[in-house]
């Protein structure tokens, strides 16, 4: 289970409180903690730790590719809470949600639903590592063309050297 | 310029079908960009306009998309270090700055103190300088061309100082894990100083030129406006949300490299306009200009880099007399050295909001992953907020007041 350091922090024990089965591993190492849950419930998790817990900015959305291990993929979420109170600098606190995802057809629900920012973000995560968001309004490439062939993030896809004819054929 | 039903690919991809609001209407489909003047860069906007009226705008990025964060897993952690020069290449020490201090928090490093201040004195002035840019172009978009002059003399300037420090105005690469690259140039006290002395006037000019100007006023008041939850739910940062009276800035409100000793403070406004940032950018041209000073006047004394021979390099002339330094230095530009397995987010705040490096590592000298949020590309998400249902007009007074650098956003 969680380490008493880090039930410490108000969020998530009340996290733990409410969602106790979805997490499933965490850790404070150099004062940041982070939080590994279930991809299932991410939805609710995030809605959660949004309404409940004031972590009203999504800083970004990335993944990690652990290629050949299994599960291979690591989408992580930069959760940060923004007190609303003006004046004075607002104490801000950071918070890193973790899904571990198969290599096989890897996909999770989208959180745009959450918050509109995560849009581009899990585009590209689309876009450079292949991981489909479920629910995502508009879900395409973003930084490369239409028609790329692979996701050039992931640890399996070659370093220099790729072919690609730009779409001059078709 | 076509019809909506006449436009071939690749815009029609990028424009939905027409909404309800539209059906019945003939609206046009206007390609703006990639080489349009006022997008400082390759942005491409697919407009949809209903007479002067933009209906729907999709930014289509990705133009300056090199694969830096790919390329960085392929080489040594200190080899990153000019890559993240051209992530933003307006705010190339603040990108320094930023990766060094995720890979310094890795390895547990503390920087030595001088180090520590000549870091904040520098990204400072790289602060001014990326905020001068800005402005001499947003002003040249709306037509004042004046402005333009004005803020590259000094941005001259700055670029010569940088040259001064690095042997490079743009692409300095100046700051090192561990600390700085070099030792700061002889007389650099006088070329730092020389220009500090003269910013504040200066500033002032700018403001003469624009703060009664009736034409810059009518063409940014009450333009570009997005309601502040909008904005917060799209992860706007920076000058962006000051302006929309958040006083949130990540030098105070997590502070890193000693910013906590400075004494400033944060500019807000609460208007919410394309006015409003401007403000906003000019007050924080002259707190850059504080921090600065302050650096300069107490910039303490000491070494400029961490006593870490496994990740520093050594002293050349420790080198060539003392066997250890040469093993260092040999280890460490053949093997890089070994980072502890983790992972960390370290952000700063750049002259375009939250700057933060994700940096993974998995043991090796190489890193993991190395993910750059990056503020142009959060905050350009709010353009379709910006530009729906304004007038086409007021499009390139909203772009300028963003504030973003394309290979920002494509990395």
């Amino acid at each position: 289970m969680l380490s008493e350091e880090l039930t410490q922090i108000p969020a998530i024990s009340a996290l733990a409180e409410s969602y106790g089965a979805a997490i499933l591993e965490g850790g404070l190492s150099r004062g940041e903690a982070a939080l590994y849950v279930d991809p299932v419930r991410i939805i609710e998790i995030c809605r959660f730790l949004k309404d409940e817990q004031g972590f009203s900015r999504l800083s970004g959305v990335t993944a990690v590719d652990w290629h050949p291990v299994e599960p291979r993929f690591e989408v992580v979420y930069l959760l940060q809470s923004l007190p609303a109170g003006q004046g004075g600098p607002p104490q801000t606190a950071r918070l890193r949600l973790k899904c571990r995802l198969h290599g096989e057809a890897p996909e999770i629900d989208s959180v745009y639903g959450v918050w509109r920012g995560a849009d581009w973000y899990e585009r590209e995560v689309f876009d450079l590592f292949g991981i489909r968001f479920r629910e995502h309004p508009n879900l395409t490439r973003i930084l490369l063309p239409e028609g790329w062939q692979g996701h050039p993030l992931r640890r399996d896809y070659p370093k220099h050297g790729h072919k690609y004819d730009y779409g001059e054929e078709t | 310029m076509a019809d909506d039903t006449e436009i071939s690919s690749p815009a029609a991809t990028l424009v939905a079908e027409p909404g309800p609001e539209t059906a019945g209407r003939r609206t046009m489909i206007l390609n703006m960009g990639p080489q349009h003047p006022s997008t400082h860069g390759v942005l491409r906007i697919v407009l949809e306009l209903d007479g002067e009226t933009i209906v729907k705008a999709r930014p289509d990025i990705g133009f300056l998309h090199t694969g830096i964060e790919k390329e960085c897993e392929a080489k040594f952690y200190q080899q990153v270090v000019p890559l993240t020069d051209r992530v933003d290449y307006l705010a190339n020490l603040s990108n320094n700055l930023c990766y060094c201090l995720a890979v310094e928090k890795l390895l547990g490093i503390e920087v030595p103190r001088a180090a520590q201040w000549m870091r904040v004195m520098l990204t400072e002035l790289t602060r001014i300088n990326s905020h001068l840019v800005w402005l001499g172009t947003h002003a040249l978009d709306i037509g004042a061309m004046t402005v333009f002059f004005y803020c590259f003399r000094e941005r001259e300037t700055i670029c010569k100082l940088f040259e001064k420090f690095s042997g490079q105005r743009m692409m300095t690469s100046y700051f090192r894990i561990g600390g700085l690259a070099l030792e700061p140039p002889r007389g650099w006290q006088q070329a730092a100083g020389g220009f500090l002395k003269h910013f504040p006037a200066n500033v002032d000019e700018y403001e003469d030129l624009l703060d009664k100007n009736p034409i810059w006023l009518r063409r940014t008041q009450r333009v570009g406006q997005v309601p502040l939850e909008r904005m917060l739910d799209l992860g706007v940062t920076g000058p962006m949300i000051r302006a929309a009276g958040i006083s949130w800035d990540i030098r105070k409100s997590e502070p890193y490299s000693g910013y906590d000793e400075f004494d400033f403070e944060v500019p807000t406004r609460t208007e919410n306009d394309v006015w409003a940032r401007y403000r906003v950018r000019m007050e924080e041209l002259r707190q850059s200009w504080r921090i600065a000073t302050q650096a300069l006047e107490g910039m303490p004394g000491g070494p400029w880099m961490a006593a870490a021979p496994k990740v520093v390099l050594p002293d050349r002339e420790k080198m060539k007399t003392q066997m250890e330094a040469l093993i260092y230095h040999f280890k460490i530009v053949t093997e890089g050295f070994r980072v502890p397995a983790g992972d960390v987010y370290q952000c700063i705040e750049s002259p375009r909001g939250e700057l933060g490096y994700y940096v993974v590592s998995d043991g090796t000298s190489k890193p993991h992953r190395v993910f750059m949020r990056t503020p142009s590309f959060g905050n350009l998400q709010v353009l379709p907020a910006m530009l729906e249902g304004r007038l086409i007009a007021d499009s390139i007074a909203s772009l300028g007041s963003v504030d973003f650098v394309l290979g920002d956003v494509d990395r």
